[in-house]
This record gives structure tokens, sequence and C-alpha cells, in this order.
């Protein structure tokens, strides 16, 4: 079995001046290479706080997080995270975004910035490059956030909620884009949402948190079709039934 | 040339009229009040000795020109005012970047910081006439401690306004806290940078004549002082006139240095 990334009874308590709240415990997952993971879980359950332990942001309180055999103790070449909000900077033009993690990685040379007009080009954003965030609509600008994500070549994308700030037509169309540009080029990917049937059209498999303190509750593998984009899964029989279970699941 | 409908040409004209109308009165109202103010004084209905009145005004502009002090006086206040703008700017803005960078500096200096914006700073003329002594010095000085204080206070606010989003994405990436303030925290607090020099143009305008009525042999704000000591309420006027027009024209250039700075936004 070839995981990408590994977390084993991974715990992380939250400290203010009155109390302490455990946020996250014993939490025990894997990713596998290749493999599109959501993870689903009732509001406030610390979705987030498992991305930021994941991109090594904070330090858990307990546990392992492993990513490709190496302990995540800092944010890791390894892992491109992209945020609820598309997180632009309005005064950079497309390209400039786009080219920011390699900058900051210090490997902005020809050949990234070839390969960055490639996936610019393979996706529609070619004719933008030069426009800024503000010139482009909602849909087109998480697509340039998902190229700046995967511009600096990371193996795991850590996908939180990137779509609950567009609307839902949008969000259906980006939706499809980003399940076929992961696809295509081949990432791992792992994305935590609260939409159940955003995860039911994206993810091989789906991780079900409980409330808080967080724990796996569930996890279920996927037996949609490969062939299926997201919104030809959301038609799919089956999909409803899925639908049912997990939201039982959640209850 | 774009050829436009019947409607949006209408609405072109429109805002033509009112950009018109808008300058037309601003003119207008200047116009009328230098007018009645010449002819009020000049028929005696108010003292033109206490009032003065805009002939007179001119007339002791054209007097300190014709004598040569007029540009060294204007000089002299353009030199310390400048000065003190550029030292106030530049280390006020330091101050916030080293606040930014230091939580703990930051928690340390904040009550101090508070103190010192609100005392009155002209209550350290005094101490300042003995440090620098009767000169430049001193009135730089006073411009300088006058602006530094709110171009920290604004600085630091701005940097602290940055979204908590892009910084995570920044650090997501790996970014030192020296790129986070290179690529995020500065280019996005531009806006602050220019709202807080259009202010600081204000404040050392104030402090370099407040300066200059504590200590001085020449200036603007040392002929405002000497007018009034002796009775001279022309030279006060024409003097307060050229302040106008100074402080007017430092504006200008920082609100021009704003529209390059700012294009894309």
């Amino acid at each position: 079995m070839d995981n990408l990334l590994e977390l084993q009874g991974v715990c992380l308590t939250y400290h203010t001046k009155n109390k302490e709240t455990p946020a996250i415990k014993d939490l025990t997952f894997s990713v596998k290479r290749g493999e599109f993971t959501a993870i689903i879980g009732p509001s406030g359950c610390g979705k987030t706080s498992i991305m930021t332990l994941i991109s090594g942001l904070m330090p858990a309180s307990g546990g392992k997080i492993i990513i490709d055999g190496e302990p995540v103790v800092k944010p890791s070449d390894k892992i491109g995270y992209m945020l609820q909000k598309d997180e632009l900077f309005p005064w950079l033009t497309i390209m400039k975004n786009v080219m920011l993690p390699l900058e900051i990685k210090k490997k902005s040379n020809d050949k990234a910035k070839e390969y960055v007009t490639t996936l610019l080009e393979k996706y529609g954003l070619k004719e933008f490059a030069d426009y800024y965030p503000n010139q482009l609509s909602g849909g087109m600008r998480q697509r340039a956030a998902l190229i700046r994500t995967l511009a600096a070549s990371p193996e795991l994308l850590l996908l939180d909620e990137p779509f609950s700030a567009l609307d839902y037509q949008t969000r259906l169309s980006v939706c499809n884009d980003v399940h076929k540009i992961i696809k295509t080029e081949g990432k791992t990917a792992l994305l935590v949402t609260h939409d159940i049937s955003e995860a039911l059209s994206l993810a091989d498999k789906i991780v079900v948190l409980t409330d808080r303190p967080s724990r796996v509750k569930n996890s279920y593998e996927l037996d949609f079709d490969k062939e299926l984009s997201p919104l030809k899964r959301r038609e799919n029989k089956e999909f409803s039934q899925w639908f049912e279970t997990l939201w039982r699941q959640l209850n | 040339m774009e050829k436009y409908s019947y409607e949006h040409a209408l609405y072109l004209k429109k805002l033509r009229r009112q950009n018109i109308v808008v300058y037309a009165l601003r003119f207008g109202i200047l116009a009328s009040f230098l007018a009645l103010w010449e002819v009020l004084s000049d028929t005696g209905v108010i003292d033109g000795f206490i009032f003065s009145s805009p002939s007179r005004i001119l007339n002791t502009i054209k007097s300190l020109y014709l004598s040569g002090e007029l540009f060294s006086h204007i000089a002299t206040t353009l030199f310390e005012t400048i000065l003190g703008f550029a030292i106030a700017s530049v280390s006020g803005i330091l101050v916030a970047v080293v606040m930014w960078w230091s939580d703990t500096l930051k928690k340390v200096t904040e009550p101090y910081i508070v103190v010192l914006n609100s005392l009155p700073k002209i209550a350290l003329g005094p101490l300042i006439i003995i440090w620098f002594g009767a000169g430049s010095g001193a009135i730089i000085f006073m411009a300088v401690i006058i602006t530094v204080i709110v171009t920290i206070i604004n600085m630091l606010a701005g940097f602290i306004e940055v979204d908590g989003g892009k910084i995570l994405l920044l650090k997501s990436m790996g970014a030192s806290k020296r790129q986070i303030f290179t690529k995020l925290i500065f280019p996005a607090s531009l806006p602050t940078l220019v709202s807080t020099l259009k202010i600081n143009v204000g404040m050392s305008w104030i402090g370099s004549i407040m300066g200059e009525y504590l200590v001085s042999k020449q200036g603007i704000g040392y002929l405002i002082v000497y007018g009034g000591q002796v009775f001279k309420l022309d030279l006060v006027m024409a003097s307060t006139f050229i302040l106008c027009v100074l402080a007017g024209v430092m504006y200008a250039l920082v609100a021009f240095a704003e529209k390059s700075l700012l294009k894309r936004r």
C-alpha cells in the first residue's frame, strides 16, 4: 500500500486563558497516492485545523503526521494549500500571482515559467495572464488559485472548502474544472468540506468525522465509474443513496 | 474615437456640465469673497488696518519680493517643513515595521506611543529650545516629533489590517517573515502609506510653523509672529496666504504621487 499521507493518533488541544479545548483526538487515517479523499464532518469539528496541521503551519499536540515517509515539522514543498477564498493579490497580474509560490521558494526560472504558462494555457487562462484579478470572474479566479497551488509541483493538494465563496452555478462548473485539472495532473488531493454532495461528486474516498473532539467515525470507498465527471456523478442513481448514508452519519 | 449612442453622448454632456458648474462655483466663491473684502475695506466699512484687504496683501508680498526677503523666508520654512516631513515619514515607517515584526516589542511600546500621541508636543517647546538651540534644528525637531507618532500609529494599523488568509497562504508556501513583509504586507499597505503621507504634509506644516513661533529669525511663521507683535496685520495676512499656496502645492505633489503609486487598484 503506497500511502502519500498518514495521520497516526493525531491530537490537537486549543489553549485559551480560561480553558483548554480538545479539538482533535486520536485522528488516524491515510491517503493513497493519486487518490482524491474528502473529509466531511459537522461544522466546528476542526476540519480546517486538520489542514493547518498537515500543512505544517501548526504543531500537533500529539501523534504523527507523515508525508511521503517523512514526518511533518514545517511547511513542505510537497504540499500545495488552497484556501476558501482565492487570496489572489490584487496588485499582481495573474501570471505574477501564479508564480508566487515559485518566487517564495526561489525557484522562479525560465523552466518554471514555461511550466506555469502551459498550465495557464491548458486551463484557459493564458489570454488573461497579464490581467489583474479584479478583471476576472469568480470561477476564473478560483482556477487561477488552483494553478498557483500547482505551480510549485506539490504532490499533495490540500483543499479547504475551496468552492464555498462561489455562487452555486459557478461552484458546480469550477468543481468540474478542478476535478479535471487534478486528475489530469495526476495529483493526490485531500478536501475538507461540510457539503456532502460536493464531497460525493469529487472524491474516491470519504472520511466522516465525529463532533468535537473529532475522530474518524467512518470511512467509505466510493465506487463510481472513474470516468464520470462531478456533474455526471450527481445524476447517478447511487449518488442519492450515498447522500442518504452520509447524511445519517452526520446527524 | 468610438461612436457613442445618443443617450451616452447626453450622459457625457451632463457629466461635463456638472464639472463646469463645480469649477465655476469654486472660483466664484473665492472671487466674490475677495471682491467683497476689497470693497468693504476700501469704503471703510471694515478697518483695513485691522482686517487688511487683498490689494494690501498683494502690495505686502510685492514689497517683500522687492526687498529680496520673500524667497529667503519661503526657503527657510520649506526647508524645515520638507526635512521634518521626510525624517518623520521615513523613521515612522521604520519604527512601524519593527513593531510589526516583533509582537512582544509592539506590546511593550504600545502605552508609550499612546501617551506620546496624546501629549501636546508644544509643551516640549522650552526643552527643545534648550536641547537643540534657537535655530532650524529645534524647528525641524518640532516638525518631526509632531509627525512621527501619527505615522507610526497609522502605518502599524495598516500593516496589522492585512488579510490573515493571505498571510496563511504565504506561510504555507514556506515564506519567511521577511518575504511576508516584502511580498504582501508592504504592497498591501501602499494605500495606507499614501494617506499617511497626506496627513503628514499637514502635520509637518503645523510643526514647522509652531517651531517658528517658538524660536526663529526667519521663515513664514516668524513673519506672522513678527507681524502680530508690531501690528503689521497686512504682513500676517500675506504670510498666511503664502502658507496656503505652499501647503496646497505640497498636497498636490503627494496626490500626484498617489496617482502614480496606486494606478493598479
